[in-house]
């Protein structure tokens, strides 16, 4: 039983050896239950990978010019208080729940105008280029993170697939699967399920977008997105959809969930930004997590100015808010 | 010896002995330290383990704070028809220091918020009350439990006079319905808590609709050696 253990993912660029997985924890039932399995059909046994939580160590080489002033926030902290209201909306919720999801086999659809649409699995995802970024994370609630995530840059994700001139936004489509997710089997759903985010294709394709695989040099657990999420520092985190399963390339700007459900409190571009409050509250300061005082000015773009606001030159960003 | 009876005799032993003359100080006192409790241990993780409280101390702490000024308006509210309904007169003595109590956890959760969230920033205070309305509501259930708290003293309820100050204190069942509308109102939270508190209220009130009310004390299985009289 203690050799009960999941593959790390195949990275060419890091020898097998280094990447010995040294923690791996799951739900108790559910390793119970694989235990059980092992033991009782052990040669039949298809992928120990059925498993839910694959939390094991991810190795990628820092990049320095994502370094906040801030330091990364304590690991317990970003794993333990989050929203994923595919589990419930309490910020406990998604760390209690999350096991019951099955992350492997993975993969995402990727269609629309390109050129090559396909499904690309999880392990050719992982051999993208991957590196370590130290993100600033602005909820749109406001409070805030400093996440150290690991993943590749989304353009790589699009060059393989390579979109067509007609292509001006991408949708992302997080999974829904009703068994395996408290938070969709509530009596009236909380939003218009899947979850659904959208980008421009320029912002899409910024070098700062990233899709992440993985936090504080560990593949992600499940309540943070695992096993690949969008990140999009210079936005409230809810742009940045989890666990995704399906990527559109379209000519027309998508609806996310979060606007279906409330227009005028979230918008399309929802970038973080002092200036444009909250319908129902102030954006001007954030709490970064876990200090008691709401103290921390909100700065526009959540900091990252420079590599974005050629974005948006020209823009109203009150009326695109 | 039936069962009603035996109740009976609870209840009065309650009322005559742990409440009566020699005992009540006592556990008055307890009663006391016990209401401290939930303040004391939120002061405790705040200043010596932080993490205990979360990824976001501000906010345990915020709606703790919150919670147990509901929780003890409501156990203040059930005072009175205890007392009737189980013929515990002593009861009364707790009921003033149980709304202070209320007060006390009022002010405290209101200063979290203007200290952690808001940084006394009055401007933004303003804000806040007028484009949230479950804080506008919280701000109005404050406003009228200022004057109950001033008025809670016996020097007031001489001044006033015993009717003019009952009336005044009946203020208590708007102020516990808005705290609770205020906790309801607190938009991507679960609602269990709020919805037991709201069916709580409710029942406390209906106790002091006046044919409920004396139907309860004479069916009640705590005075039966008095019922019929």
């Amino acid at each position: 039983m203690t050799q009960f253990r999941i593959a790390p993912p195949d990275l060419p660029h890091i020898p097998a050896s280094e990447i010995t997985p040294k923690e791996v924890f799951l739900n108790r039932r559910q390793w119970l239950a694989g235990a059980g399995a092992l033991t009782t059909a052990a040669g039949l046994l298809p992928q120990p990978a059925e498993a839910a939580q694959v939390i094991v160590p991810l190795a990628a080489k820092a990049n320095p010019q994502f370094k906040p002033s801030d330091a990364p926030t304590d690991k317990k902290l970003a794993t333990t208080y989050n929203n994923y209201y595919e589990f419930g909306t309490s910020k406990s919720a998604p760390a209690n729940e999350a096991a019951s999801l099955t992350v492997r086999p993975w993969s995402i659809e990727v269609t629309g105008e390109v050129a090559k649409p396909r499904r690309i699995d999880l392990e050719e995802l992982m051999r993208l280029p991957l590196e370590e970024r130290i993100y600033r994370f602005r909820c749109v609630e406001a409070w805030s993170m400093v996440v150290p995530w690991i993943g590749f840059e989304f353009r790589h994700l699009a060059a393989l697939v390579e979109p067509t001139g007609k292509a001006r936004f991408v949708r992302f489509t997080s999974v829904a699967r009703k068994e395996e997710m408290s938070g969709l089997r509530t009596a009236v759903p909380v939003l218009d399920w899947p979850y659904t985010e959208g980008l421009r294709l320029d912002e899409a394709m910024n070098p700062l977008t990233l899709m992440s695989v993985g936090m504080y040099g560990e593949t992600l657990p499940n309540q943070n997105g695992a096993p690949v999420r969008l990140v999009v520092p210079w936005k409230y985190g809810f742009k940045s959809a989890k666990s995704i399963v399906k990527i559109e390339f379209l000519e027309q700007q998508p609806v996310s969930s979060w606007t279906k459900s409330a227009m005028h409190e979230y918008g399309f571009y929802s970038n973080v930004n002092p200036m444009v409050d909250h319908p129902r509250w102030s954006q001007k300061r954030e709490r970064l997590l876990p200090s008691l005082f709401a103290s921390r000015e909100t700065e526009l773009f959540n900091g990252y100015t420079e590599q974005v606001a050629g974005l948006y030159s020209g823009m109203d960003l009150k009326a695109n808010f | 010896m039936s069962e009603p009876l035996s109740l009976s005799r609870a209840a009065r032993w309650i009322d005559k002995g742990l409440l009566g003359p020699v005992w009540l100080g006592t556990v008055k006192a307890a009663v006391f330290v016990l209401c401290l409790w939930p303040l004391a241990r939120l002061a405790y993780a705040g200043l010596f383990d932080p993490l205990a409280l979360g990824a976001n101390p501000a906010e345990t702490i915020i709606r703790s704070l919150g919670d147990w000024t509901i929780r003890f308006l409501l156990i203040g509210l059930a005072i009175s028809p205890l007392r009737s309904w189980a013929g515990i007169n002593h009861l009364i003595a707790f009921r003033r220091m149980l709304g202070l109590f209320a007060f006390a956890y009022a002010c405290a959760h209101l200063l979290a918020y203007l200290a952690f969230d808001r940084l006394f920033q009055w401007g933004e205070i303003v804000q806040d009350v007028i484009k949230r309305p479950f804080i506008a509501v919280g701000f109005i259930a404050f406003c009228l439990l200022l004057p109950l708290a001033v008025t809670s003293t016996r020097g007031w309820v001489l001044r006033l006079g015993g009717a003019r100050w009952a009336l005044l204190h009946r203020l208590v069942y708007p102020i516990a319905f808005l705290g609770v509308l205020h906790d309801w109102w607190l938009v991507k939270r679960d609602l269990t808590w709020p919805l037991i508190y709201a069916v709580i209220v409710a029942l406390e009130m209906l106790a002091r609709v006046r044919p409920v009310k004396s139907f309860l004390k004479q069916h009640s299985p705590f005075q039966q050696n008095i019922a019929g009289r």
